[in-house]
């Protein structure tokens, strides 16, 4: 916790231009959602391949509400995510009685249909080529620049972390991880399987949510493309990629994946090569992520 | 129109033909290794990629109808023994991120060794439609439907009457079992990405006459594939089949009388709702969990 | 990252900069390259588009490089791949403005990726001019956005003048699910009452659909219908005519300035034939008529672009032509890189003959194209035929 503080307030240090706070940002914002997607995947062992749904519409329901109804911003970002947490839990029962592949087929088919239905409402939502966000606004003051947004969503980071770590220590955290290892097994010693489950898939939507109302936000736009089965994959692929069943693996997936496209723009043509390489060397070396693997390397090293 | 609706079912019947040979290759890895391999849909675009290549460089058709396959299945076993073989202890989603990483190095690959263009294969036996009923049909697409019967038939021999065919099913059951009984497990994961990416490879080639082919076109075949597999339930040929056929049907039924914008939506919905009522797809045994 | 010209010679480049700290001499400074930059969709489904302008902007900064520079200064190339994707086009034109700190930006392959990029560029006051299509970019006119692309309402327009000249007045439509394709169906809807133009039917396809038999069969089975349109750009377009040929059905087919490349014919193949489209002079260069002022430039465009990458030429590289050749020489007018100076010289652009049309802008127009710009082709025999 105090590492993660730490980093957050000392990157700026190397943060050499706004470029670089972009990139910063990003990478805050993407781990918003691991965070919350890792408490689904990694600690209650239900797979999602429809994040990006729930993050595209927490970004379009902040945006409209902003634009066309006159919220206030930080008035908007709430309501969409409580949007976003009332249809989340209305589909989370019957699809969270489906399983494995089920499941995960499912949520994509969830996140497919959200992202067509926003491409193609485009008197809306302005359609594939996306909307304008009206600025953001807390209390009548513009956040504006990469700096401020920079400590916004450093400080929304640092809360979703703590609000995780303090989940998993919860007794209803241990419950999930007693699902993850066996749903009947857990069911035999007394925990609702299916409620637990629905918490943590509606906490995980509204994470996302959030993060999606945020990027809206801060970008200024939103496009289809967030909504979109590559960008749901793309997030799963920063959580196993991080670890699964570490808060902090998750960020440091979502730092990893962010920023490696942008330093692989030097290698050319090659970028997708690369990435694919990295990728798939990462997970045959460290096989249970990133960050798990590289902490009981170190408890070994140190013991 | 009284013959609307044979065009719409002559429709559904190719697009869902051609995510059934998709499907095909989902289901034969699943059944092997439990993996959903995300780069089943690289394997297509491979095929159909060669073949060009190949009839490019003056190849006839068999040939380089051979010769696409034959590229796929070593790209597709070079899969299994440099990644996915590797990390065979590893958790199931990890092996999945392995062929999502698959996926994206192949399709980097393909735009080098190719290039970005969209390319166009000539068809088997020409483009002169065919007339039935008042709807038209590509005598491609009958190529497609027919092959897919074919290696269907072919399948269901070899799992049923072969020795290496049965070893990959008892593989597919029980993995332990098999295992004792002297089954070389790792034999049989390694077989099924060959045979996986071969079965891709011969979609991507009979499909590019209809639908063209680029560096890009296993992405979405790919899903529509998974889609399939899914709903007539994951590791069951037969199911794959029906799931593909369905889906190709639900998309040109709801294009053709509910609205085409909205097609895709259609078919998920549909999706969705068997996955509540059969939640094994369609096709698929029913599993129980072991404590 | 991409970048030719000088960055080859980076020691030179930085020997000239350590020069020129010490002696703080000015000529060592005015060696400086002129940094251009440039995000494009080179892979994605709109790589169509981004390859070609990629491709056409290295080599004529080569070019320009070896002839001596602009102003007796390198050109220098930052080039990355969006993909497509606006979020990532974003994010490059930050690193772009911050980082390579470039004096303008010739790119943006689609409207949305240049929407993204629009905001900044305002903000940082850097002068960019957009390779996409849509209205939207310079409607209203935005102080430092300009493009060089025809827009997809010209298209309709050109269309449909075409279509009151064959006197078919009942249209269908039919378009991808991309936002090219839906941007010219909100365009052609609105602009078909002046023209006199009904749409009486609209379908759509998704972005990798195999088959698009089904939205024929309803238009074919739609009463009074006398012309179809498919607006769109990829594989999608030619499945469209294919399936239009298989269906046998015999109305006028268009198709958007979207599918403005040889490639088009030899994927639809003969069903192909009798399609009209309106697209730029570049594609009829060899049967222009001599005295067409566009002649040499696209003559001399489309040789250069076949005999270096050995495919067949697009409008679409011809827009990055039209754009890195406004700016530069913008930029010679300018007699500098003064970003306000270059702004206002690009905006003064009269008489500037580009592979795309005649282009005249002004502080209304930040495009400068009329319909005159636009010829209607057919594709007979496998080749484009300019209709009279």
């Amino acid at each position: 916790m105090a590492a993660l503080a730490l980093v957050i307030v000392l990157a700026p240090l190397v943060l050499a231009n706004d470029y670089f706070y972009d990139v910063a940002i990003l990478v805050g914002l993407n781990a918003i959602v691991c965070v919350g997607l890792n408490l689904l995947i990694g600690y209650a062992g239900q797979i999602s391949l429809g994040h990006a749904g729930f993050f595209g519409l927490g970004a379009y329901g902040s945006a409209l509400l902003c634009s066309r109804y006159g919220v206030p911003p930080l008035a908007a970002l709430p309501l969409a995510a409580a949007g976003v947490a009332v249809l989340a839990f209305a589909v989370g029962r019957p699809i969270l009685r489906l399983k494995g592949h089920y499941l995960a087929m499912a949520t994509l088919g969830l996140g497919v249909i959200v992202s067509i239905v926003i491409a193609n409402e485009d008197r809306i939502t302005g359609g594939p080529d996306g909307m304008a966000v009206p600025p953001f606004t807390v209390l009548g003051h513009l956040v504006q620049g990469e700096q401020a947004w920079y400590w916004l969503v450093g400080a929304c980071l640092f809360v979703a972390v703590w609000l995780a770590l303090n989940l998993i220590e919860s007794p209803a955290g241990r419950a999930l991880r007693a699902l993850h290892g066996s749903e009947i097994a857990a069911e035999v010693v007394g925990i609702d399987s299916a409620r637990r489950k629905l918490e943590v898939f509606v906490l995980s939507a509204v994470f996302a949510a959030l993060a999606g109302g945020l990027t809206a936000f801060y970008s200024g736009f939103v496009t289809p493309d967030k909504a979109s089965f590559l960008h749901s994959v793309e997030l799963v692929t920063m959580v196993v990629f991080g670890g699964m069943a570490s808060t902090f693996g998750a960020v440091v997936g979502a730092a990893v994946l962010t920023i490696l496209p942008q330093a692989l723009t030097a290698v050319r043509e090659y970028e997708m090569v690369v990435f694919g390489a990295v990728m798939m060397a990462t997970m045959i070396f460290f096989p249970r992520g990133a960050v798990p693997t590289l902490e009981s390397w170190l408890r070994r090293r140190s013991s | 129109m009284s013959g609307q609706w044979v065009q719409f079912l002559a429709s559904g019947l190719t697009a869902g033909s051609i995510y059934a040979l998709v499907a095909l290759g989902f289901s034969i890895i699943f059944n092997a290794s439990r993996v959903i391999n995300f780069a089943q849909g690289e394997f297509v675009m491979i095929g159909g990629m060669s073949a060009v290549s190949l009839v490019a460089a003056g190849a006839p058709m068999p040939l380089a109808i051979a010769g696409a396959v034959a590229v796929a299945a070593v790209v597709g076993l070079l899969l299994e023994r440099l990644a996915v073989g590797r990390a065979r202890s590893a958790d199931v989603v990890t092996l999945i991120i392995i062929t999502i990483g698959a996926s994206i190095f192949l399709r980097g690959l393909a735009q080098l060794v190719w290039d970005k263009r969209i390319h166009a294969l000539a068809p088997l036996s020409g483009d002169t439609p065919i007339e039935f009923f008042g709807a038209t049909i590509l005598p491609q697409s009958l190529w497609v439907i027919g092959v897919t019967i074919v290696i269907v038939a072919a399948l269901s021999w070899f799992f049923r009457r072969t020795l290496p065919g049965k070893a990959m099913l008892a593989t597919a059951c029980n993995r332990t079992a098999a295992q004792l009984v002297g089954i070389e497990v790792r034999t049989v994961l390694f077989a099924s990405f060959g045979l996986a990416a071969a079965l891709g490879a011969a979609a991507g080639v009979l499909i590019a006459p209809i639908t063209f082919t680029s560096y890009e076109a296993g992405i979405m075949l790919g899903l529509k594939g998974f889609a399939a597999a899914i709903l007539g339930g994951i590791g069951s040929f037969p199911g794959a089949i029906a799931g593909g056929l369905l889906l190709g049907l639900l998309e040109s039924l709801g294009a053709g009388y509910v609205s085409s914008a909205y097609k895709d939506v259609i078919a998920f919905l549909i999706i969705l709702a068997v996955l509540f009522v059969r939640p094994d797809g369609i096709l698929g045994a029913v599993r129980s969990e072991r404590v | 990252m991409r970048s030719t010209g000088s960055s080859r010679h980076a020691p030179r480049i930085a020997a000239a900069a350590l020069a020129a700290a010490l002696c703080a001499a000015a000529p060592a400074v005015a060696q400086e390259p002129i940094r251009i930059g440039s995000f494009l969709a080179a892979t994605g489904p709109a790589s169509f588009l981004g390859d070609p302008e990629q491709k056409t902007l290295e080599m004529y900064v080569e070019r320009i490089n070896a002839s001596g520079g602009v102003l007796g200064r390198k050109l220098q190339l930052f080039v990355y791949d969006s993909g497509g994707s606006a979020e990532k086009a974003r994010t490059f034109t930050k690193r772009l403005i911050e980082q390579d700190k470039v004096d303008l930006i010739v790119g943006g392959s689609t409207t949305g990726e240049t929407m993204a990029a629009v905001p900044l560029v305002e903000q940082a006051q850097v002068p960019f001019v957009s390779l996409a299509g849509a209205v939207v970019i310079v409607e209203p006119v935005k102080k430092w956005v300009f493009k060089t692309p025809h827009t997809d309402r010209m298209a309709c327009e050109k269309i449909f003048t075409d279509m009151n000249a064959r006197k078919l007045d009942k249209l269908a439509l039919i378009s991808g699910a991309g936002g090219f394709d839906r941007s010219m169906r909100g365009e052609c809807t609105k602009v078909a009452p002046k023209y006199g133009i009904e749409i009486v039917a609209d379908e759509s396809y998704g972005a990798a659909d195999t088959d698009m038999t089904a939205q024929l069969t309803k238009i074919k089975g739609t009463p009074g219908v006398q012309a179809v349109l498919n607006a769109g750009f990829g594989q999608g377009p030619a499945i469209v005519t294919k399936n239009y040929a298989q269906l046998g059905i015999t109305l006028p087919l268009y198709q958007s300035h979207g599918v403005a490349s040889k490639e088009f014919i030899k994927l639809a193949g003969a069903a192909a034939e009798g399609v009209r489209l309106p697209a730029a002079a570049l594609l009829v260069a060899d049967i222009l008529p001599a005295g067409n002022p566009q002649k040499p430039v696209v003559v001399a465009y489309k040789r250069d672009y076949e005999e270096r990458f050995k495919s067949d030429v697009s409008t679409f590289g011809g827009h990055a032509y039209d754009g890195l050749m406004l700016a530069v020489e913008a930029i010679k007018r300018a007699g500098g890189t003064d970003r306000q100076k270059v702004r206002d010289e690009i905006e003064k652009t009269k008489g500037y003959v580009g592979t795309g049309g005649v282009v005249n802008m002004g502080p209304a127009d930040h495009m400068g194209l009329d319909l005159s710009a636009f010829q209607m082709l057919e594709i007979r025999n496998g080749a484009w035929t300019v209709v009279k």
